[in-house]
């Protein structure tokens, strides 16, 4: 076996570097000329602009340029596309109102981009902006769902009427309302789930440069997906030909899905670099960040779960309202939609599901994919909507779960809302959970807990998730602008080393590493002969980038296919030179045997001869490279199980999570600690939205926690250490047979916490708590219960 | 953040005749507070004085019945210190959970004072255990020092040079800390000592506060249990989206409790 | 323009510097070391956590000109001349402590003071002592492990 093959525990090729501090991200770098670009923003919600005097910033020291929505409307362009059309129920396409990368009469949130000075320092270009005045007439504002939906509210646009972009279903309307004519029991349940701001640790930050020489433009920039970022700048918001825009995204410091869609600064320093002929840079501030990096979440949602008596879930009908934001980031549309109302289903043969998803516009950033995106929602309102079941039928919560449980043997699964589950366990990981988090012995913690004055709950959550975005004719169908395949180029060097080009992007998830374990089982070679080579559009043919736990399931999976072409290659090249039949030669352990001999050319050889060709088959062209495109058959859908323990302060309402025990169903693993880090970091930021995280507005549309003084980021004193397990069943669609792991923490966790919080009060007769369940909100459901 | 000139004086004098001259100047100690306040744009002196480093400021030693402590002392030294930790417990614990690491390192008891955030640590153990605030000029008792939100009895260019907190028969710190800052959301001092009890409250008003009805209650008898059913008024508390000001003044009993608890 | 005198990763360094030059912008923008990270503007995140006489400071929130005369070690100045991890960015890599690296040279920094000061922490004191630094990717939880492997081989040198 390679040593550094598949489910090998290897040290990461990225980490000497990040460690030594020669991590090379997009501020670390300063290019010739740089000009600095400071971005002036709306400090209202919504607001008229009636004029702009910009002379004493034109004047200011080391200003070059100030640029307002007058002058990109002049040019012409500067509209940030999205990448999503969504059709309302009654077939006319949503509301898609335009998208200026500066601001030219409206406003429509704070931290809207309003105009630019560039200057030659950072500095400079700060304090001229603050001479920029920019007179503002304030309009009423709607902030939240509550706001947008309420009649005779303040329109964000004036075609959206009722501020709704669409109005959209899923799944059988007159099937779901036959079922709850049959129902036992039906069990209600009215749940938001919180707005929460992404927070890569590293802020965005964009350099724009043209050469006038060549007429090339290059962005570099803090993306997970440079491909995508040229495709929507060159094709939409800019009008570059791809083949002279090159967009690079070197090391990039955490995403989490902030950092996929393409931002109206990203252009604007594009356009101002064109303008001026020198490269401008723009990196925002943490402030910066929170008023103008797309944030996720914010729904509000009713469901009802039609029951037998004897608990088996007979229809589930949910009506939710999400909340789009200002304007449309890049996969808006398709987050609440088909990231969500498509895995309503969760683990559990429910017959009949109707969703109704109405979306719409409030004056706050936009809102977008974050860690999980759609998916952590429906998990939450499904694991919630089970227990809640569970307690009012006087039921077991594992007991309801397993009855409900799509059987082993059932896949695949077709769900009433149009997935096709390939394949799964979920008795199994349940089963593994329990037992891995003593399930069974919880009683005598609690009465332990109770001595000490805590109370003490546990709670579980059963969910699936989909990944692997996307099979392009699937997505197109439901109302993609892109195609979601991924592409790999494998790169033979002569002497043996491989460099493997990819169209995903790595920004903490090691793909440096795990691509690279690829290249060494399939190839026999040490893993350290392999480089891995992403973020840059000049050097890799095409790519899609990292979002949506897709980087393995589907860009591992062209890489597989290419590695196996680069093989049969070689094949051919051995037979030649080993005098055999192509069909008599096997390949093993990096060399190329005669069957039943000792006669054997290594790997190496037979690379020196694909660019040596002295000898060398007839008719083959000389040298090893080969790309390859793949485009998956299917979602991948991960699933698993997690129980989370908590203790709370009934003084305080304080909730310390005491035990975090996760068990995933991933697929196929290819470095355990790599999977076992994605998943920590997904629960981190899963019980950070349960307990801590929430953006907060005014009804004003103010960012009331807009820095990380007013948004609790989870600390690591707020958390455990966690107990984390797989168990694979392989995805049977991709040749790896790899589900994805990047999301399943972020998705599973949140309904484990409130189930174990409310499992904790629930003799109070607590019977729901919103997320984020802050100590205030917990000490109110203790106060009050005690009350009731 | 706007630039402003930068003095490094050698000796207290120097610095406070530093500070005179520019009326727009400021004292710098650790810059743990006034820093990310300038940062912000949120204050602009047009000079800084450095303090930090006068050897004058620094030092921690009991002269009679008292801790005196410099005012260039930073929250680690304070933590760490054994004649802290010996004369009084509660204080050293106080500022070992000040801010963070990088925090206590460089802020400093003085600079934490003149700033006089109101959710602030320090304020509520000068405040509870009725500490002098000694300056180049006179001393201050503490009840005249704290003056609301970010204001003190300091005269622009007076420069604490040392705290002189008397020794209490007992006295702890009971905090709760706002989730996202680490500031107190409510932070509780209580303290036995010669004058009686005191409970003095940081983070849940606009200024550091003492609570009469709990300390008179505390007064009669020195016991969590004599605290067992105090409500405190929630009128005049501070409400965020954090905690609303009747949660605040539940907290500042329930701190407060167990501040008597672990005074032991 | 103010100039200071840094003994800055066992080197002496000069600049001249504004007196608002803030010691991560000497840092980053002057003298070109870019391990030393920003990740906020509230003196919250620790990504600029920098040695100052051995002691964790945030550079985001200290004066260059406060340098002026002490011992600064930033990421670059921890690993051996020949590039070898210092033990507990060999931790760090062992345990899997970081993932895309922002946070990282901070994180160990801190740590690396911590270690030096509490050997013997407990899980609970590590976790509360890294409250200076935030990590939106590892979840803490190899991050923990690492220090406290480092510490573990920080002991055993000691007693060997």
């Amino acid at each position: 076996m390679n040593p550094g093959g598949i489910g090998a525990a290897i040290k990461r090729k990225e980490d000497p570097r990040l460690l030594k501090g020669q991590g090379r991200y997009t501020d670390d770098i300063v290019k010739p000329g740089q000009a600095w670009c400071q971005v002036i923003r709306s400090p209202h919600a919504a607001a008229r602009i009636t004029a702009i005097r910009a002379e004493a910033a034109r004047k200011a020291p080391g200003v070059v340029a100030v640029y307002t929505g007058a002058d990109l409307a002049a040019d012409k362009i500067g509209n940030i596309p999205t990448g999503w059309l969504i059709h309302n129920k009654d077939g006319t396409p949503m509301v898609e109102p335009p998208h200026p990368a500066l601001c030219h009469d409206r406003v429509r949130h704070v931290g809207d981009q309003v105009a630019i000075v560039v200057a030659e320092t950072r500095d400079q270009a700060r304090e001229a902006a603050a001479l920029v005045e920019v007179d503002y007439q304030p309009l009423p504002a709607v902030a939240s769902v509550r706001q947008a939906i309420a009649p005779g509210a303040p329109l964000v646009w004036d075609q959206a009427k009722g501020n709704t972009c669409f109005d959209w279903h899923l799944g059988d309307k007159a099937a779901t309302d036959a079922a709850f004519q049959k129902a036992h029991k039906v069990v209600k349940l009215d749940t938001g789930n919180n707005r929460l701001v992404p927070n890569a640790m590293e802020p965005r930050s964009a350099i724009g440069e043209f050469d006038p020489a060549t007429g090339d433009t290059t962005l570099t920039t803090t993306s997970q997906n440079p491909h995508l970022t040229r495709l929507l700048l060159g094709a939409f918001s800019y009008g570059i030909p791809e083949h002279k825009l090159r967009v690079v995204a070197p090391d990039v410091g955490g995403g989490f899905g902030s950092k996929i869609f393409h931002y109206a600064e990203e252009f604007l320093v594009v356009w101002a670099a064109r303008k001026l002929g020198r490269p401008v840079k723009w990196t925002a501030t943490r402030s910066e960040a929170f008023m103008s990096d797309a944030h996720g979440r914010d729904h509000q949602s009713h469901a009802e779960l039609a029951l037998a008596k004897d608990g088996t879930f007979l229809g589930l009908r949910v009506s939710t309202v999400a909340n789009l934001g200002a304007y449309l980031s890049t996969f808006a549309p398709a987050v609440p939609t088909y990231l969500y109302a498509t895995l309503l289903a969760g683990c559990y043969r429910t017959p009949a599901i109707y969703a109704e998803v109405r979306s719409v516009f409030t004056n706050t950033v936009p809102v977008d994919a974050y860690r999980g995106a759609g998916r952590p929602e429906a998990a939450f309102l499904i694991e919630r909507i089970v227990d809640v079941a569970a307690r009012e039928l006087g039921m077991d919560r594992v007991e309801i779960r397993r009855k409900n449980f799509i059987g082993k043997d059932q896949f695949p699964y077709q769900t009433p809302v149009a997935l096709q589950y390939d394949s799964g366990d979920y008795h199994s990981t349940l089963e593994q959970g329990l037992k891995a988090s003593g399930w069974a012995g919880f009683e005598q913690r609690r009465a332990e807990a109770k001595g000490r004055g805590k109370l003490r709950g546990i709670g579980i959550s059963t969910y699936v998730e989909a990944c692997g975005i996307a099979p392009s004719a699937v997505v197109g169908a439901l109302g993609a602008r892109a195609g979601l395949y991924e592409s790999a180029n494998v790169r033979v060097h002569p002497t043996g080393g491989v460099t493997i080009f990819t169209g995903t992007h790595s920004h903490g998830q090691g793909h440096e590493t795990t691509f690279a374990q690829l290249a060494a089982e399939y190839l026999g070679i040490p893993v350290e002969q392999v480089e891995i080579s992403h973020g840059d559009t000049d050097k890799i043919p095409f790519g899609m980038g990292t979002y949506g736990s897709r980087s393995l399931a589907v860009g591992g999976s062209a890489i597989v296919q290419a590695l196996e072409k680069v093989v049969a290659k070689g094949k051919k090249i051995a037979a030649h030179l080993l005098e055999a039949s192509e069909a008599d030669v096997e390949f093993k352990d990096g060399k190329y045997t005669v069957a039943g001999t000792d006669r054997a050319k290594t790997f190496g050889e037979v690379a020196l001869t694909a660019y040596v060709p002295h000898k060398y088959p007839a008719g083959l062209e000389p040298g090893l490279e080969e790309s390859a495109f793949y485009d998956p058959k299917n979602f991948t859908y991960p699933a698993g199980c997690h129980v989370c323990e908590v203790e709370i302060d009934p003084e305080t309402g304080a909730t310390e999570v005491v035990s975090f025990t996760a068990v995933d169903d991933v697929g196929r693993v290819i470095n355990p600690m790599i999977v076992e880090g994605q998943v920590h970091g997904g629960l981190a930021q899963g019980i950070g939205q349960a307990l801590l995280e929430g953006a907060v507005y005014d009804d004003q549309g103010q960012l009331i926690s807009g820095s990380f003084l007013g948004y609790t980021m989870p600390r690591a004193g707020d958390l455990p250490s966690f107990q984390v397990g797989t168990h694979a069943t392989l995805c049977t669609h991709n040749p790896l047979g790899s589900k994805g792991v990047g999301e399943v923490g972020a998705i599973g966790s949140p309904p484990a916490v409130i189930n174990a919080v409310v499992d904790a009060l629930a003799h109070m007769g607590v019977r729901h708590l919103e997320m984020p369940a802050s100590p205030e909100r917990v000490w109110r459901a203790i106060h009050d219960g005690k009350k009731a | 953040m706007n630039d402003f000139n930068f003095h490094k004086p050698q000796d207290v004098a120097a610095a406070v005749a530093t500070l005179k001259k520019h009326a727009d100047g400021k004292y710098l100690g650790g810059g743990q507070s006034l820093l990310p306040v300038m940062k912000l744009g949120l204050a602009a002196p047009s000079d800084l004085v450095s303090v930090g480093g006068l050897g004058a400021l620094k030092g921690i030693r009991v002269e009679g019945k008292a801790l005196v402590i410099g005012a260039a002392t930073t929250h680690a030294e304070v933590a760490a210190s054994a004649e802290v930790k010996k004369a009084i417990p509660g204080l050293a614990e106080l500022a070992a959970h000040i801010g963070d690491p990088q925090v206590r390192n460089r802020g400093t008891l003085g600079g934490s004072l003149a700033h006089d955030d109101p959710s602030a640590d320090y304020p509520a153990a000068v405040l509870a255990l009725q500490a002098t605030i000694q300056t180049d000029r006179r001393a201050i008792g503490a009840d005249d020092f704290f003056k609301g939100m970010y204001t003190t009895a300091l005269q622009p260019d007076e420069l604490i040079t040392a705290v002189r907190f008397p020794i209490p028969e007992k006295a702890a710190y009971a905090k709760f800390p706002h989730p996202a800052s680490r500031f107190a959301l409510v932070g509780v001092m209580v303290a036995k000592g010669a004058g009686g009890v005191r409970v003095a409250v940081t983070g849940a008003g606009p200024g550091v506060y003492r609570v009469p009805e709990l300390e008179k209650a505390l007064g009669a008898k020195f016991h969590a249990d004599a605290l067992a059913a105090a409500k405190v008024p929630a009128t005049g508390l501070n409400a965020d989206g954090f905690a609303s000001a009747e949660y605040r003044a539940h907290l500042v009993a329930v701190m407060a409790r167990r501040a008597v608890a672990a005074c032991g | 323009m103010p100039s200071v005198t840094i003994r800055l990763n066992g080197k002496s360094i000069r600049a001249e510097v504004e007196s608002r030059t803030l010691l991560v912008e000497l840092l980053r923008e002057r003298l070109g070391l870019t391990g030393t990270h920003v990740g906020c503007d509230t003196s919250q995140c620790g990504a600029c956590t920098v040695h100052l006489d051995g002691r964790s400071v945030k550079s985001c929130t200290m004066l260059a000109v406060e340098a002026d005369g002490h011992e600064v070690t930033t990421i670059e100045g921890l690993a051996a001349a020949d590039g070898t991890l210092s033990p507990m960015q060999a931790a760090f890599r062992e345990c899997h402590g970081l993932q895309c690296g922002f946070c990282t040279p901070g994180m160990v920094l801190s740590a690396t003071e911590l270690v030096q000061r509490y050997p013997h922490a407990t899980e609970k004191e590590i976790r509360g002592w890294l409250e200076g630094n935030l990590c939106r990717c590892t979840g803490y939880h190899n991050i923990v492990k690492a220090v406290q492997t480092a510490a573990a081989g920080a002991t055993s040198r000691r007693s060997a």
